[in-house]
């Protein structure tokens, strides 16, 4: 029997994640290389609406698991729900996105299991009858090659991006469907979530910037802010951060680029003093040109940037907002 | 309330990182700091406990430089630390982490557990909720806020896209913090002078050994990420690379 390639679909609020197709983009791309047959399923209450569009995906099969005690998420009754399932289907392999939410249940769910979790891997490659998987080290100065070494089920969480979801293949027919009921005994449940709710409405929308001038740690105080903000004013743009220049008050929380905070993709986003931890860059590398100014010449952000400055950002922002004043007459 | 505060020591943000000869891992001859998620979980951490009072205590893992992070937790105002000190931790997988934390307070009576939600190194992010699940305790994860209740707390988690939630958990409990929940405080001299004659309890590799079993997962290489994107970099004085970069913005990237 060939193995199973399991994928852990996410809903929220009776929303696919969109993340998801790059998951099963991942799984059929091992596939491709493994033989393995790929399944998906996904959790909830009341979301079996949600299957066909997964289903029309080419897969062998798709799973609705569903509970009452699902509807709202918390990690208790997924890991259970999911436990079981695993249990009884015994994949050799477990894909999820790596999202907040896969963050707050994946680990236990190994755990539970006595397995372990390759979280955060942004490509694999088959070593012999091996898969190994890549993933980024200290904050992606290095990547590493890393394999599991117990028995499967093997559990992995793949990076947004790291997989195009456009890529994920359609199915010649649609996959079947099947609805099963996860038995989660009552006490199972521990933590009682409240409603997702929005801190204040996003003053500044970000994603609709053309151009933006986006600051790091590199800029050292508050005040030199002005720097980079004379620079975004001088080219038409927008001022943005990462985020500890928004934790320490520096910019508003709403300036935020990254996994916490916005996704963008403007035709020219400026990094200045931003090192390129990969919390920042899964929120900018869509830009269509980057240019990076940074004083260490080994910063990550240079791995993705098409023009680099290495020096000193306080003699080169003066001298580029005077000379794009310049430009523009 | 009594709270303990996993923290690791990580190479400095700015430290030019080098592979060691094998390949596997860098060279530690650099200099290192607090994991600053880390950091985050000891100020919460403190403040829970100038609010309810308590103790806090401070664990780390690592050969004996490491003892560092717990000196600067315990001149910030951490009541005593834990230090499991051997080379081989920093081998271990985040499951095997786990065991070596749990078994090393396996004689303790914590009501809170926090962890950053994530160390600058590995990056796993699974080291918190991996301890709550070996010990049957309720976790919740990137957490910018905590309110004691009446049955336990009520933390406020941080969900994508600028999304919150409130979530009620019993106690007790393992917390994985997110940066900028707070504001850091400096320590004192009066502090670091204090933190000289606080206790510190060392654990050997040989005490938690037992509880410990073979990696699951194994780092094969580690090694320079190959670019995907061809950077051209700018070179020459202030001056010139701001007329380069006006170049490259008006015919390369047209925006000018």
């Amino acid at each position: 029997m060939a193995d199973t390639i399991l994928v852990i679909v996410e809903q929220r609020e009776g929303k696919l994640n969109r993340v998801s197709m790059e998951t099963i983009a991942a799984a059929q791309a091992i596939a491709a290389e493994t033989g393995a047959t790929v399944e998906a399923s996904l959790f909830g209450s009341g979301i079996a609406g949600l299957a066909p569009e997964i289903a029309a995906k080419k897969l062998a099969k798709v799973t609705v698991i569903d509970s009452p005690k699902l509807a709202k998420y918390e990690p208790d009754g997924v890991v259970a729900a999911l436990k079981d399932f695993i249990n009884q289907r015994k994949p050799s392999l477990v894909l999820m996105p790596h999202t907040y939410q896969v963050r707050d249940f994946a680990p236990q769910l190994a755990t539970a299991l006595q397995r372990t979790l390759i979280s955060d891997a942004i490509g694999f490659r088959k070593d012999g009858d091996k898969l190994v998987f890549t993933r980024q080290m200290f904050q992606g100065k290095f990547a590493a090659d890393v394999s599991f070494a117990c028995p499967a089920p093997h559990f992995v969480t793949f990076q947004a991006g790291a997989f195009r979801g456009d890529k994920a293949e359609a199915g010649a027919s649609a996959a079947p469907v099947e609805t099963i009921t996860a038995n989660i005994a009552d006490g199972v449940v521990r933590n009682q979530p409240e409603d997702p709710f929005k801190e204040a409405k996003q003053a500044v929308d970000l994603t609709q910037a053309e151009i933006i001038v986006s600051v790091g740690r590199g800029i050292k105080e508050q005040k030199n802010i002005e720097l980079a903000k004379a620079l975004a004013d001088a080219l038409g743009g927008e001022i943005a951060a990462s985020r500890p220049i928004c934790d320490s008050g520096w910019l508003p929380m709403d300036r935020q680029i990254g996994s916490s905070g916005q996704t963008v993709s403007p035709k020219l986003y400026l990094a200045v003093g931003i090192s390129g931890a990969i919390q920042h860059i899964v929120g900018m590398k869509g830009s269509r040109s980057i240019i990076a100014i940074n004083k260490d010449a080994e910063a990550p952000i240079f791995e993705i940037a098409d023009f680099g400055v290495v020096g000193n950002l306080f003699d080169i922002l003066p001298a580029l907002t005077e000379e794009v004043k310049k430009a523009k007459g | 309330m009594k709270i303990l505060v996993c923290m690791k020591q990580v190479p400095q943000k700015d430290a030019p990182l080098k592979l060691n000869e094998s390949g596997t891992w860098i060279r530690d001859d650099v200099s290192y700091e607090v994991n600053e998620p880390d950091a985050f979980a000891l100020e919460e951490a403190l403040r829970q406990k100038e609010k309810h009072t308590g103790e806090v205590v401070v664990i780390t893992a690592g050969p004996a430089r490491s003892q560092q992070v717990l000196r600067e937790g315990l001149a910030k105002g951490a009541d005593r630390a834990i230090h499991l000190e051997d080379n081989g931790f920093v081998g271990l997988d985040a499951f095997n982490m786990a065991k070596a934390f749990v078994a090393a307070i396996k004689d303790e009576k914590f009501d809170l557990i926090f962890t950053g939600l994530q160390s600058d190194d590995y990056g796993y992010a699974q080291t918190g909720v991996i301890m709550a699940e070996l010990l049957g305790w309720p976790h919740a994860t990137i957490i910018m806020e905590i309110q004691k209740s009446d049955s336990g707390i009520k933390v406020k988690r941080e969900l994508e896209s600028g999304f919150f939630q409130h979530v009620s958990m019993p106690l007790p409990a393992v917390l994985t913090i997110q940066s900028g929940i707070n504001k850091l405080r400096y320590a004192t001299l009066l502090g670091i002078k204090q933190a000289k004659n606080k206790p510190l309890r060392k654990v050997t590799m040989e005490e938690v050994k037992s509880a410990l079993g073979d990696n699951l997962q194994k780092i094969e290489k580690l090694y320079v990420p190959q670019k995907t994107k061809k950077t051209e970099m700018l070179e020459g004085s202030p001056g010139e690379i701001a007329k380069k970069l006006v170049d490259k913005l008006r015919n390369d990237v047209r925006v000018i």
